[in-house]
């Protein structure tokens, strides 16, 4: 009889480590493919004796992969936990773990990419920036350490919680809805931070003059457009600007085009008087 | 300011570091934040290093990389910036100037060394049909040292030839209404980064709520705290409420309601 095959803690937290490290050799032909396999090898290690089955593990693990590198964890967790089933003798057949990581994939972009790029990392880095803008080195500090540890709290979370949970996760737990209101709840956090900082932080300035009244005291009152639209609404502007530049990037423009666009609109803006 | 062989060694880190940074996406070195923040540390001005990272910060707050889409490269953008700021004592709005052009640039040889990196990924698939696994660890981890070298390179060069007068001389060739108008520019080109952002948010019916922040943002003084405290519980309560989330619960409730009706009625 066959002794049971089992990854130790090491093995996870070896596993956990080179996580950080996904994105190393990012490609255009296969993107996270090599950082997939690159990740699973010491539990290719520890599971495969014969050199055929290391070799057949390795190639099953160079085809393309891609998720948000802090969700890795627990696409990682179960693919391990598969590959431990198979190696003491279940049957799993090798495109099953393949489908089911390209089946996790979907769902991980889809909760990674908001939470990490569209919450997490606009929110700590504004935080960040807002404190730096004073010239303390807490802003930077700050951002660095909320921003860290939120995604190796993810990575280790969810590289051991995958793997606990193997392939139960992926047939139940997923098809709750616990992953849709973590996505949604962030969804929002984001999009409130997002129309506060548009409101407060984009500074457009149109001085030119509308009127110009003498008091009865002799004092000059002078409205400018600016008081117009700051009386209507503070931060009008910016709001208009980027619903725009929202619909232009959909039309494929490229956000570097756009920098160049707005930068021209500064230039000329100002020469002409319109914008200070 | 001239520059020291101890300098210069530690910015050529720097930089290899940022470039890391900018292809791992873990750890956040590449961002202006971090990147200028050190390279101020290495020149002796860390004020002026951690001011120009929180500007260039916000305006590349929605910069990331989606799937295999590029976004403007923060990374070598951060680290020019900051070296020609600080050596050639110039401003803020000087730095922004500098710091768009080469994120450009700096995307153009980020696609280039992604490409390259297929090189490392082929020699993987080779090693792979003999089983060795520490010529696959080995070719993962040294496709970094492309990425580092497409950051490290230039910074290198530019560290190597700048001089103080040299940074001023280029600078003062730029006619005075163009830097009056990148600085005009560089306070609403923030929303290109807003925009990535709200664009890459997949659920458009939850755009109510970036609405009431503007609107909140409008007509108080809260800061970021504030708001963040707040959306986390408007997010509570909408999925606390949300039927779409109540659909197994709701069978139970009712059945409990109607259970202590029933205890009601005995009673």
């Amino acid at each position: 009889m066959d002794i049971k095959k089992s990854l130790t803690k090491g093995d996870l937290i070896n596993m956990f480590i080179r996580t950080n490290f996904q994105q190393a050799s990012f490609n255009f032909e296969r993107i996270h493919a090599l950082g997939f396999c690159f990740n699973m090898v010491p539990a290719i290690k520890r599971l495969y004796s014969s050199p055929e089955d290391q070799v057949a593990a390795l190639k099953r693990h160079l085809s393309f992969f891609n998720v948000t590198p802090a969700c890795v964890g627990p696409v990682l967790g179960v693919t391990a936990a598969m590959e431990e089933a198979k190696a003491n003798g279940a049957k799993i057949e090798e495109s099953a773990i393949n489908s089911i990581k390209i089946g996790m994939m979907g769902p991980f972009c889809g909760v990674g990419d908001p939470i990490f790029w569209g919450t997490l990392r606009p929110i700590t880095a504004a935080l960040g920036a807002s404190i730096a803008l004073t010239g303390s080195v807490l802003g930077p500090i700050l951002f660095f350490t909320l921003f860290n540890l939120a995604r190796l709290a993810s990575l280790w979370l969810g590289l051991f919680y995958g793997y606990k949970k193997g392939l139960d996760l992926v047939l139940n737990e997923l098809k709750g809805n616990k992953l849709q209101k973590i996505t949604e709840g962030a969804s929002i956090l984001g999009f409130f931070v997002m129309g506060a900082l548009v409101s407060k932080w984009t500074v457009i300035n149109v001085p030119v003059v509308v009127s110009q009244i003498t008091a009865s005291d002799g004092s000059v009152i002078t409205t400018t457009l600016q008081n117009i639209f700051d009386q209507l609404m503070p931060g009008m502007l910016g709001l208009g600007l980027t619903l725009l530049v929202c619909k232009l990037l959909k039309m494929r423009i490229s956000p570097i085009m756009l920098i160049f666009i707005l930068f021209a609109v500064g230039i000329v803006g100002s020469a002409l008087g319109i914008l200070a | 300011m001239v520059l020291s062989i101890f300098q210069i060694i530690l910015l050529f880190l720097v930089a290899a570091i940022a470039g890391m940074g900018s292809v791992l996406d873990s750890f956040q070195t590449h961002r202006p934040l971090i990147a200028c923040t050190l390279v101020g540390l290495v020149l002796g001005d860390l004020t002026t290093g951690i001011i120009l990272g929180g500007t260039l910060e916000l305006i590349a707050l929605g910069w990331m990389n989606i799937g295999a889409a590029q976004s403007p490269d923060s990374a070598l953008a951060s680290i020019i910036s900051a070296m020609l700021v600080i050596i050639g004592n110039q401003s803020i709005a000087t730095g922004i100037a500098i710091a768009l052009p080469v994120a450009a640039a700096g995307q153009v040889l980020t696609v280039i060394a992604r490409t390259i990196t297929v090189i490392f990924q082929h020699a993987a698939d080779k090693y792979a049909e003999n089983g060795n696994f520490r010529a696959i660890d080995f070719c993962h981890i040294s496709a970094l040292i492309i990425q580092a070298l497409r950051v490290a390179i230039p910074v290198l060069l530019i560290s190597l030839f700048v001089s103080p007068a040299g940074v001023q001389q280029l600078l003062a060739l730029i006619p005075a209404f163009i830097t009056t108008g990148l600085k005009v520019a560089s306070g609403f080109i923030v929303v290109v980064g807003y925009s990535m952002v709200i664009n890459m948010m997949g659920a458009k019916y939850l755009l109510p709520f970036f609405f009431l922040g503007f609107v909140i943002a409008g007509f108080t003084t809260f800061n970021l705290v504030a708001f963040g405290v707040l959306g986390l519980f408007l997010a509570m309560i909408y999925v606390q409420l949300n039927p779409k989330f109540q659909m197994n619960q709701t069978s139970m409730n009712t059945s409990v309601v109607a259970n202590s009706l029933d205890d009601e009625l005995d009673n």
